[in-house]
């Protein structure tokens, strides 16, 4: 008796049924992984599209069953998503190039082993990495330097990380010597080589770094909460759908407590429930990340090689 | 490195002049990293004053009354638990289902069915924390999925709600964490378990060894560094049981098992203005965080393994 699997012969049922098992196992588990991780988003998708107070219903899991943009247009005013989105994008952009300049300069200044302050200043910067003076320190930090309430605490606060730095440093140090110290010899400043060599030639290392400035600056909201709550104006958008979220936790508190009649008729006064629109807030601030993810991923396969170093 | 041997070192100042530019490209930069790193440690003084904002460091010194307080704190003992219970929970969930996956998908021989296998499991990597928890708790609504799917399984008569089940908090933590990471921490293992040489399956094969003993025999021991290198480096964060989450999670009804160091520091800072305590707390976190990483680098070095800091 022969038994064949996926082109393999098999001498035994025994070890033909451990492979048949095996690759059902495979299986179910890449059918898990694929369906656990994208179902919340459809679900929460769904909901956000369906009335919100056909909602309270329940059943809605896999398609609206009254369509509507209500929860959208809802939001839309109410958590000024144009504004957040504006704030959100510069500060992701701002953050995204100051980083990214001022990291590989100095990556590039402390790469150069003639440097005489070469060792003082990386182990400066590199125990930054496990330094932290904890939430109040810092918070008095940013109110003597008048910080608060401005747009620049989203941005000047984060402008260095000791992990970006090493991860561009072992970069830069494997492009070969010569290259430099040819320029050198012909009288080029550093300036000038950081600018035409060493931007130039870190650009996959630095699209890697972009990817990963740019997914936690979109992704910060807990600055906005500490200094600028009194800012709408600067609201971001992961603040505003924190904001909705705690409404939301609120209301689903309020829920196990108020007897269902009252609750109810609390929901229909309004066209829209705390958990319509916190649906709606999720998509809102995931559909960004959802549109670019596809053109990013070639940026952060290549970038985990030199991201391993000290991960 | 020839030319650094051979020039004949000039003295500090003189080289220093003829460096000027590599100067000004990192000195503003290491002067920023002091003014935002190290500068704001002097703010500890507070933990040993009675902080009075409007007094700033003039405030009244009160020697280590805070942290006397702090340690006959029954919310501080309550908040202490609740952190370490769920950076353990963390930790080991965290290690075993990445584990688990990544052994998993080195198997799988579909390239293309395993490459979108990893990129979809890599996705809620990108996501912040405010979007997993909207996720979450619409997942855990009394009328949400979860409830359903353990209706089907038959493991709940009743659907419940989940955030307010004071016990089930530390538990939606850790496979919240393990969902958002997961695919993200399997790519270390997956590169560790690229670099064990084909050879060994392949003689491990013609000796007639079958999956699982391949997977017990090869595979982990070849991803033995990397697991033991990891685990210390984890244990140095044992007190991070993280904060975004159980602050976006936590309610009234959840709030003995939901609060956290970080928390507990917030709230009294925030909310009642007790910075003198809050920074006490703070303080006593980031030095045991230190001391633990200290111990870790120092037996990760022991253990002949790469030195950490």
């Amino acid at each position: 008796m022969t038994l064949r699997l996926g082109g393999k012969l098999y001498l035994s049922t025994r070890s033909y049924l451990a492979e048949a098992g095996f690759s059902v196992y495979k299986a179910v588990v890449l059918t898990a992984i694929v369906l656990i991780t994208l179902y919340p988003f459809w679900n929460t998708l769904v909901i956000s599209l369906n009335q919100a107070v056909d909602t309270t219903r329940g059943g809605i899991y896999l398609w609206p069953r009254i369509w509507t943009f209500q929860n959208y247009k809802s939001i839309w005013v109410t958590a000024n998503i144009p504004n957040a989105l504006f704030i959100s994008v510069a500060r992701a952009v701002s953050s995204t190039i100051l980083n990214l300049f001022l990291t590989t300069m100095l990556a590039y200044a402390l790469s150069r082993r003639e440097f005489v302050l070469r060792r003082p200043f990386t182990m400066i910067v590199l125990l930054s990495m496990y330094v932290n003076a904890g939430l109040f320190p810092n918070y008095f930090l940013i109110r003597s330097l008048h910080l608060n309430g401005t747009f620049w605490v989203y941005i000047i606060p984060s402008m260095i990380s000791a992990f970006n730095f090493i991860v561009i440093r072992t970069f830069i140090k494997t492009i070969p010597d010569s290259i430099f110290e040819s320029a050198r010899i012909d009288g080029t400043g550093d300036f000038r080589i950081f600018r035409s060599f060493v931007l130039p030639l870190c650009k996959p290392v630095l699209a890697t770094v972009a990817l990963f400035v740019a997914v936690g600056a979109w992704n910060a909201w807990f600055d906005t909460l500490l200094y600028n709550s009194n800012k709408p104006e600067l609201f971001t958008l992961q603040y505003q759908l924190m904001a909705l979220l705690q409404q939301s936790m609120n209301q689903s508190r309020s829920a196990a407590d108020i007897n269902t009649a009252g609750m109810a008729a609390n929901i229909i006064a309004s066209t829209v429930t705390p958990i319509s629109i916190r649906a709606a807030g999720t998509i809102f601030a995931t559909a960004p990340i959802l549109m670019v993810y596809p053109f990013l991923q070639k940026y952060f396969v290549v970038g985990l090689n030199v991201g391993s170093i000290k991960e | 490195m020839p030319s650094a041997v051979l020039r004949k070192s000039p003295g500090f100042w003189k080289s220093l002049m003829t460096q000027r530019q590599l100067l000004w490209m990192s000195l503003p930069i290491v002067l920023y990293v002091i003014l935002f790193t190290y500068v704001p440690l002097a703010g500890w003084t507070m933990a040993f004053q009675d902080f009075k904002p409007a007094k700033g460091f003039a405030s009244l010194w009160v020697g280590v009354k805070w942290f006397k307080y702090l340690f006959s704190d029954e919310l501080f003992t309550m908040v202490m638990r609740n952190t370490l219970a769920m950076s353990f929970i963390n930790l080991v969930f965290g290690f075993a289902f990445a584990i688990g996956l990544a052994i998993t998908l080195n198997e799988v021989k579909a390239k293309r069915l395993k490459r979108f296998a990893q990129t979809i499991s890599y996705l809620p990597h990108f996501l912040s924390w405010v979007v997993v928890a909207g996720l979450v708790s619409t997942m855990l609504a009394s009328d949400g999925v979860f409830n359903i799917v353990l209706g089907w399984l038959g493991l709940a008569k009743e659907p419940k709600l989940w955030l307010g089940e004071p016990k089930a908090f530390w538990w939606i933590v850790g496979f919240t964490n393990v969902w958002k990471e997961v695919g993200w921490n399997t790519i270390i293992y997956l590169a560790a378990m690229s670099a064990i040489d084909p050879a060994l399956y392949e003689a491990a094969e013609i000796d007639g060894c079958g999956r699982l003993s391949k997977i017990r025999n090869i595979t982990l021991p070849g991803i033995k560094p990397t697991i033991i290198v990891l685990l210390i480096m984890n244990l140095g964060w044992i007190m991070e049981s993280g904060f975004e989450i159980q602050y976006l999670l936590r309610n009234g009804m959840n709030a003995d098992y939901s609060q956290s160091i970080d928390i507990y520091v917030v709230n009294y800072g925030m909310r009642q203005g007790n910075y003198s305590l809050a920074t006490a707390g703070g303080m006593f976190k980031s030095v045991v965080n230190i001391l633990l990483l200290l111990t870790a680098n120092w037996v990760s070095g022991k253990l002949g393994e790469e030195k950490l800091v």
